[in-house]
């Protein structure tokens, strides 16, 4: 059995990001990029099935600029067998991103896609729910446990009120969530022999997809900041800044 | 132009964020018509048809949304929107867990972009929405027919009651098959829910354990009729339930007041409560960053601190 893990690259969660003073966009050069945090979880979460026998092929995706590649690598240093880089210098939304993992599933022919809820760039978390859609696949979303067997997996989700727990047939795309696991790190050993693993890039154009945005940043600002507090001496002081200041008592 | 908000309900009532999310469509300027999808939904659907504001509820009763599953979900609203003949120029959800799972299943087969988490309408194809845990505000703009979009609750007013739209049933869709629902365990509280409470209690790892957490926060919370909420260091570390959340990954909140205990204010956790009209800290590390956000501050031991400030409310 095939898994299949998209991973991108984002700025690196450490980092608090400036907004360009032009409202263009956040100032990204020179800071450190790494590899989305859920989509760790997703390769580990990937890798370990394969430990346990119940997968088979481990295959990270990258949609983006060359710089990817490291991202990938990074992928297979945690466990990964083989890397595609979708490589664009288009900025890629979405949509795109799940019509270029669907040219893909049709020719890997995964059996499972596990992809992180959200990216921390964009926060959109929609690519794993399109592409699920796009496939006529069922989806599980928001993992934090995930069982496969014979044509079906079982996954436990985390939602608003608490957790649910739903059996989908397979072919199947699951996103996961904080608690899912705990990525392992990778070590030096594993990082060199990722260097030799088999990286292959393509091109959209080659997939047959257009990935031309649909949405147009107009402009990106800072958020309206926080005036600063006072400190209170003891609970007393708070208590009574509460009542008669904030009036919120 | 019809908006359509696609409800978030239990088939006995709607959920608050339907209402959060009606109040955004109302600002798109059109009819705003809500779908009730859903198993036994008449009180659900009657509750919607009350919503100020709202023209038209459409009801798709089936037990074939009895799981709420996102395939069938999503089928509806697509279905819904092809029938309208390119009346649809909007398709809304609350951006919680369920609208998250939903929409862009609906905006992948409409081909449409999603716009995800809007905290401001600028026009009816111009949205502002948080990117990067809300350290930066992104304004976009649409090009697609429909846009798809989900809302970021806090950001909008609950609509109100008074409204008295016409209910009208609708063929629902044939189930996917491919999905089921084999259990569900939802955390029983008498307390508010968090995306809708005036006040949060929310604790961090400061607290230490799970037996400390309710022990010192419980009595607060109860006494001010407080939600409670966590920092991701005291979920992970097993103190409460996923669903205690707050931050970039969890629940986004803005209440009247967060009161921050043993919560040194990651960033990530700061996207999630930094637009609460008051936000107090107590922490006994005088350098945490939740002090750069609060409005007032304490500097103490969390174990002496937060009972005096039980007795004294």
């Amino acid at each position: 059995m095939k898994i299949l893990v998209p991973v991108k690259r984002v700025v690196d969660y450490n980092v608090k990001v400036r907004v360009k003073s032009d409202g263009t966009g956040v100032d990204i050069a020179n800071v450190k990029m790494s590899m989305n945090p859920f989509d760790e979880i997703a390769v580990e979460e990937a890798v370990r099935l394969k430990e346990a026998g119940v997968a088979t092929e481990v295959v990270a995706v990258s949609c983006g600029v060359g710089a990817c590649q490291e991202t990938l690598r990074t992928a297979m240093a945690i466990g990964a067998d083989r890397g595609i880089l979708v490589e664009t210098d288009v900025e890629l939304q979405p949509l795109a991103v799940a019509k270029l993992l669907k040219a893909l599933c049709d020719k890997e022919q995964p059996q499972v896609v596990i992809c992180g809820k959200q990216a921390i760039d964009d926060d959109a978390n929609q690519t794993g729910q399109m592409l699920s859609a796009l496939m006529g696949w069922p989806q599980a979303t928001f993992a934090s446990k995930v069982a496969v067997s014979a044509g079906k997996a079982t996954v436990t989700r985390e939602i608003d009120g608490g957790l649910e727990t739903l059996e989908i047939a397979l072919p199947a795309v699951v996103t996961t969530d904080l608690r899912l696991n705990e990525p392992r790190y990778a070590t030096l050993p594993n990082i060199m022999k990722a260097k030799k693993k088999p990286l292959e890039t393509v091109k959209p154009a080659d997939l047959g997809v257009d990935v031309t945005p649909r949405l147009t940043t107009l402009k990106v600002v800072e958020p309206p900041k926080r005036s600063a507090g006072v400190m209170v001496a003891d609970v007393a002081q708070l208590v009574e800044k509460l009542k008669n200041e904030a009036k919120v008592l | 132009m019809t908006i359509l908000v696609v409800a978030e309900h239990d088939n006995a009532s709607l959920k608050g964020a339907t209402l959060n999310t009606v109040s955004a469509a109302a600002k798109l300027g059109g009819d705003v018509v809500i779908l009730v999808a859903g198993s036994a939904a008449g009180a659900a659907a009657e509750a919607a048809a009350r919503v100020a504001g709202v023209s038209k509820v459409l009801v798709a009763d089936s037990a074939v949304f009895a799981d709420q599953s996102a395939e069938n979900l999503a089928s509806q609203v697509v279905e819904v929107v092809k029938a309208a003949g390119g009346a649809i120029s909007h398709v809304l959800a609350p951006a919680t867990t369920f609208g998250k799972n939903v929409l862009p299943r609906v905006a992948a087969v409409l081909d449409v972009a999603q716009i995800s988490e809007i905290v401001a309408v600028e026009s009816a194809d111009t949205f502002v929405r948080p990117i990067y845990a809300g350290n930066a505000l992104a304004t976009v703009k649409s090009a697609d027919p429909v846009k798809v979009i989900t809302v970021r609750t806090t950001a909008f007013e609950a609509a109100g009651e008074g409204g008295s739209a016409s209910v009208e049933q609708i063929a629902a869709v044939a189930d996917s098959g491919l999905s089921r629902l084999t259990g569900r365990e939802l955390t029983k509280s008498a307390r508010p829910e968090l995306g809708a409470a005036k006040i949060i209690v929310s604790g961090g790892r400061g607290l230490g354990s799970s037996e400390n957490y309710h022990k010192v926060l419980e009595p607060l919370a109860d006494k001010l009729g407080a939600a409670l909420g966590a920092s991701r260091a005291a979920v992970d570390a097993g103190y409460v339930p996923n669903d205690y959340q707050v931050g970039q990954t969890g629940k986004i909140v803005a209440p009247q007041l967060y009161l921050a205990v043993g919560i040194s204010g990651a960033i990530q956790h700061l996207a999630g409560m930094k637009d609460s009209k008051v936000i107090v800290a107590i922490n006994k590390d005088p350098e945490a960053p939740i002090f750069q956000v609060a409005d007032y501050g304490l500097v103490a031991d969390l174990f002496e601190a937060v009972p005096q400030l039980t007795s004294a409310v």
